[in-house]
């Protein structure tokens, strides 16, 4: 099993540890993964803001780092999802990609995790991940309950995971939206966060980095002392930094 | 007031009232909860919407048909069938049947095309008093507005709003606001007009193609107290609105009022056929742009929608910004499919009114692919649309940098220096909208990838 | 051309190739019909009350109205005071405080009640009442929508109608209200 590790562009860039923490988790579990080195960006933040053109050069760039691999693994559901409807989608018998969570869940099947993590946690369920790729089951949908992110969360020690009131509803972030629309998507961010709070949560984890980081942006600018944490970094034992 | 132009300005106009705008949000949340309660009792519930999806998908492939067979039936039933291009033939429709039998007094209950058509302007320009009969119109009437919610037309307003407008229009108690008062007034009130009214305008849900009558829905009861008092019956019809058959309806009727409000079904379902004796039943089918629609085959499903605003109660946007950021009259996230169709330059900004959170395409009950479609309409826009030179460049030139791994590294480099060396002021200036509430990330010591030659790739 | 031409002609030009229409499977409805019944239309802001005997429906009657109100049944069940051959025109009936009408079927999981013109006599008389009363046997209760569609054909009559429940808004605050413009309660006596 050949298994190429995408990492998003602003994660590589910015959070390293995410990225670190993914490999890790991969390599722990047996798996050779190898991390091309010419690799940039799906192309998403050009397509979702209707230029997908523009992320042609991108997608093509994706295609040639990861033809030679079976799969694909990325730590983020958003992603995973464009480059599976829109960069490996026409391809036959190319590469699969799978989401990080997925594809420790579904490919690797895994069972046990070693990792502590005695805090607090409040499950962020990003939507490309949740609705896109079916991470787990969404509210509005009436079939029966799945959670993979959660699945493996349980299997970390110690952990002391919360429910939420509005369990699945999004963070505001999405892309070039938390900019040309900063007013919307900074209400949606303080709503979200308000529901942790209220949880007396400590860290917020999920699968999507860029939901973490709208969540992040407006956490420290209020000066509150919840932390954000990719899943992998909780999953691999990684401790919050202070 | 000139009204703000894009849908992010007017968005972040309502925000401004904090309450208002949690208020607004709690309780369309509410409605979305009602909805998942209802919908959860039902085992068969997606079975449901993908018989609904199936049925209208039919429908959409074979609508000439289906359209032809139902105005045959309805003939037959003594029911006087017109065809309408657009919302101007429409309106003209109504003014001719209106004129003909000497109407002076009108009612009319909740529909959303006769909204589209801007029926009420062109008759009240014609000097006819038009009176919307539903609680919701009626109150939004009053206030010389358009409804903000296809469903509950007047939630923007609160109880004092509304019992102020009922004390300048009906002469309730200064200061009351009961919502059991002032509906009690809105009763008396209409049921004047109900009594001595001639013509009665309805929408239409749905119309079966096998028996050749029609569908509408009520909780009030409004639509019946017109059409049953009055002498003649205008019902007003998009041609998307058809079903082959009577029994598609056990499907709809068991999807639609659980998508709209969590109930189990609304209180009035009635059935039209045939007029009353010796009265008369119009029936106006309308296309104003539906078939041009069916044309664009990435947005043609949206002409499944049975208007049962599920989507804009779940859509995060739509509670936080209120059906008025819209400028549309279908609000929310299926009005941002459906309008840009209709006038693609002033609707621009509304498919970028959305996350792609994809919760619009889950709770539907007919199964649109609604984000999707969001998606698909803004790659349309920048290609038809205003031109966004800035936009453009910027994309362009994040799409270059993005295909070129050594250029990408260094702009990241770049960035992530300039970013740990500027002065604060430099960075949050009023140019980045990211920092007006938000912190940019931290910078790391090295990127994953420098980690990664490091550690992993010597 | 015509619009009616026009509109024909641009949808055979728009419309896809043909899909086929799905047939309509079974959902049969396990459980107890009657106390299903009594929940739903509960949640409607109605009621239904079991009774084995006509004289209980007299008995409510006489609690809840009086003889100086215009009540008008269309059952033989139980009589009203106002003859409906009285009323010519639907106006006629303006000032009717009650309603007693025959249900033709009822289903469970909603509490919609099929009404048929001829069981009306008005179509307007189910609105315009300030109360309505229907009686339903309780053999003639249906699971749900897609039986009822089985078992009726919606255009033998010129009209016909599912009443739920009362007349009901939201419209102001979402608080509901029972008696927007139609019955202030809607009772369904269930009937062996």
């Amino acid at each position: 099993m050949k298994v190429g590790l995408f990492i998003p562009c602003y994660v590589e860039q910015f959070y390293p540890n995410a990225a670190i923490a993914s490999l890790q988790l991969l390599e722990k579990a047996g798996v050779t993964v190898e991390y091309p080195l010419e690799q940039t960006c799906c192309g998403q933040p050009m397509a979702n803001s209707g230029y997908q053109q523009y992320g042609e050069g991108a997608a093509q760039l994706f295609r040639k780092n990861f033809e030679a691999y079976d799969y694909v693994v990325c730590p983020s559901g958003s992603c995973t999802l464009h480059a599976k409807e829109h960069i490996l989608s026409d391809q036959e018998g190319g590469p699969k990609i799978y989401e990080l969570c997925e594809f420790l869940t579904d490919v690797l099947q895994v069972k046990t995790l070693d990792a502590s993590f005695p805090f607090r946690v409040g499950l962020h369920a990003s939507c490309h991940g949740l609705r896109g790729l079916h991470l787990a089951k969404p509210s509005e949908l009436m079939i029966p309950e799945f959670n993979k992110p959660l699945g493996l969360l349980e299997m970390v020690k110690d952990i002391d995971l919360v429910q939420l009131t509005r369990k699945d509803e999004c963070c505001g972030f999405g892309g070039t939206f938390a900019v040309f629309e900063e007013a919307v998507s900074v209400d949606m961010g303080r709503d979200r966060i308000k529901d942790h709070e209220q949880q007396g949560v400590q860290v917020i984890t999920g699968a999507d980095m860029s939901c973490l980081m709208h969540l992040e942006g407006l956490l420290r600018r209020e000066k509150k002392t919840i932390k954000v944490m990719h899943i992998a970094e909780i999953l691999n034992g990684h401790t919050p930094e202070n | 007031m000139k009204l703000p132009q894009t849908h992010a300005d007017a968005a972040a106009e309502f925000l401004k009232d904090t309450d208002r705008s949690h208020w607004h949000d709690d309780t369309l949340w509410h409605v979305r909860s009602k909805r998942d309660a209802s919908a959860q009792k039902i085992p068969e519930w997606e079975q449901l919407r993908t018989l609904a999806s199936q049925i209208k998908d039919h429908v959409l492939s074979n609508l000439d048909t289906l359209l032809l067979q139902f105005e045959k039936n309805a003939q037959a039933n003594g029911i006087e069938v017109l065809w309408a291009k657009d919302a101007q033939e429409h309106n003209e429709h109504v003014l001719r049947i209106l004129e003909e039998n000497q109407v002076k007094q009108l009612v009319k209950s909740k529909s959303i095309l006769t909204e589209e058509c801007g029926l009420n302007h062109f008759l009240e320009d014609k000097g006819y008093d038009v009176v919307d009969t539903d609680l919701g119109e009626r109150i939004i009437q009053f206030n010389k507005q358009v409804p903000s919610h296809i469903v509950m037309p007047a939630i923007h307003l609160k109880k004092k709003e509304i019992g102020d407008i009922f004390h300048k229009h009906l002469g309730t108690e200064a200061g009351s606001d009961d919502p059991q008062y002032l509906t009690e007034a809105a009763r008396q009130h209409l049921r004047q007009k109900f009594i001595q009214a001639h013509a009665a305008i309805t929408g239409v849900n749905f119309g079966i193609a096998e028996t050749g009558g029609f569908v509408v829905c009520t909780n009030e009861g409004n639509a019946d107290m017109g059409t049953h008092l009055a002498d003649i019956h205008i019902a007003c019809m998009g041609i998307e609105k058809l079903i082959p058959r009577a029994a598609d309806l056990g499907v709809f009727l068991r999807l639609l009022a659980r998508s709209a409000t969590g109930q189990s079904i609304t209180n009035y379902n009635s059935h039209f056929h045939r007029p009353r004796k010796d009265k008369k039943m119009y029936l106006i089918l309308v296309d104003n742009g539906r078939t041009k629609q069916l044309g664009r085959e990435d947005f043609r499903n949206s002409l499944k929608c049975i208007r049962c605003g599920a989507c804009m109660n779940t859509c995060p946007i739509y509670r936080r910004s209120s059906g008025f950021s819209y400028n549309s009259t279908v609000p929310g996230p299926i009005g941002s499919i459906l309008s840009p169709g209709m006038d693609l330059k002033k609707h621009s900004t509304l498919p970028f009114a959305s996350t792609l959170c994809g919760s619009c395409s889950d709770v539907c009950p007919v199964k649109i692919n609604i984000h999707e479609q969001l998606y698909k309409w803004r790659q349309v826009i920048t290609k038809e649309g205003p031109s966004q030179p800035s936009k453009k460049w910027a994309m362009r030139f994040g799409g270059n940098v993005m295909s070129k791994p050594k250029l990408f590294d260094l702009m990241g480099k770049m960035a992530r220096k300039s970013l740990s060396i500027s002065p604060r002021g430099f960075v949050y200036n009023s140019f980045n909208a990211w920092g007006k509430h938000r912190e940019l990330p931290e910078v790391p010591k090295e990127s994953f990838k420098d980690w990664y030659k490091k550690n992993r790739n010597k | 051309m015509s619009s009616k031409e026009s509109i024909l002609a641009a949808i055979q030009k728009n419309k896809p190739d043909l899909l086929p229409l799905p047939e309509h499977p079974e959902f049969p409805v396990e459980g107890d019909l009657v106390e299903r019944y009594k929940s739903s239309i509960k949640s409607n802001g109605g009621e239904a009350l079991e009774v084995s005997d006509p004289a209980e429906i007299r008995d409510y009657l006489e609690l809840h109205f009086q003889d100086s109100q215009m009540i008008l049944s269309l059952s033989e069940v139980v009589k009203g005071n106002y003859d409906i051959a009285l009323a010519e025109d639907p106006h006629d009936l303006e000032h009717v405080e009650l309603a007693i009408l025959e249900g033709e079927w009822g289903v469970a999981e909603n509490a919609a009640i099929w009404l048929p013109e001829e069981s009306l006599k008005h179509r307007a008389l189910p609105f315009i009442a300030q109360h309505l009363i229907v009686l339903l046997k309780k053999d003639r209760l249906l699971g749900n929508m897609h039986e009822v569609y089985q078992s009726i054909n919606v255009s033998d009559s010129g009209y016909g109608v599912f009443i739920a429940g009362p007349s009901k808004t939201a419209d102001i605050e979402q608080s509901l209200v029972i008696g927007a413009h139609g019955p202030r309660s809607m009772t369904v006596f269930l009937l062996d």
